[in-house]
């Protein structure tokens, strides 16, 4: 079965719109995401087969719906929680702790 | 350490971006200085610009541009670009014959040494689905008309082999260093939605 990921042909898929000089990110978060994705790689965890074949295990829809780092960061939290490497439960909880203490951006 | 409020509240995938973050620093499974040198290295030293130094090289050189057809990998490790995402390159040329463009239609592979990261077209929907079906008309989109007896040849990259397109010179260079080719040099060119730039241009 053809899974989302697989675009080669599909139709209805509209116009293209390339957008000129746009910048190598978009925002600032997608910087972050790009550079943790790799670092992590560097464990040695997993190859780049395996980080492609986790951001394929999207929902259809979510997929299609997903920019390129969302799907990055879909298959790099799905990626360290496999290998062991954080939970889901303490990845859940980093993000309640973020959004209610609303602290300024640390980087 | 940059401090700001955000104007907007975070989405969910910037808290998830953040949290992560935090979590594998403080795990001691990511270094913050390899990751800003990660940004700074994807976001101002890799680039297109690898890329046209690769392409001025070949038009002004016959002895390299035969190496870069026989085996592009190392003739682009001798200009000193290679690495990640780059690991087996195959350049492709166009000549009046024929057209090439190059597509990942599984997901977004892309020669990172020699064109950077690659722009939100090239990892869209439309153009990962319309290049191997409809070519010609992708190509209108970006303005680039290809005369029906040429032959346009669609490369669908993967994982491990990654397509750059070595466009034609442009008529009107006789006489060109490598450094003024290189500025006619775009990145669309080399993925093949483009075409390099006239000589007028940077005149």
């Amino acid at each position: 079965m053809k899974g989302a990921h697989d675009l080669g042909g599909k139709t209805g898929m509209g116009r293209i719109d390339p957008k000129m000089d746009e910048p190598v990110f978009h925002h600032e978060w997608e910087k972050r995401a790009f550079a943790l994705t790799l670092a992590a790689g560097f464990l040695g965890k997993w190859n780049l087969d395996m980080s492609r074949f986790a951001r394929e295990q999207m929902e259809h829809d979510e997929y299609l719906a997903s920019s390129y780092y969302e799907k990055w960061i879909h298959g790099l939290e799905r990626l360290l929680v496999e290998k062991g490497a954080l939970t889901q439960s303490e990845i859940q909880e980093r993000m309640l702790n973020m959004l209610e203490e609303e602290q300024p951006t640390v980087r | 350490m940059s401090r700001h409020k955000h104007a907007h509240p975070p989405s969910e995938t910037e808290v998830k971006v953040k949290a992560l973050e935090s979590l594998l620093i403080e795990k001691g499974l990511v270094d913050p200085l390899v990751l800003d040198e990660l940004i700074d290295t994807y976001e101002h030293r890799v680039g297109p610009q690898n890329g046209a130094k690769v392409v001025a090289k070949a038009w002004s050189d016959s002895n390299y541009r035969a190496r870069l057809l026989d085996d592009s990998t190392d003739a682009i490790r001798e200009l000193g670009f290679q690495g990640r995402q780059g690991e087996d390159m195959v350049v492709v040329e166009n000549t009046s014959e024929v057209h090439n463009m190059v597509v990942c239609t599984l997901c977004s592979c892309y020669p990172w040494p020699v064109l950077g990261l690659p722009p939100v077209w090239y990892k869209s929907a439309p153009y990962r689905a319309r290049s191997v079906s409809e070519p010609r008309s992708v190509l209108e989109e970006f303005g680039v008309f290809i005369n029906k007896e040429v032959e346009v040849r669609v490369w669908d990259s993967t994982a491990e082999v990654r397509y750059l397109v070595l466009p034609m010179r442009p008529e009107g260079t006789d006489g060109f260093s490598e450094n003024q080719l290189a500025r006619l040099v775009t990145r669309d060119s080399m993925i093949g939605t483009g075409l390099p730039k006239s000589p007028r241009s940077i005149q």
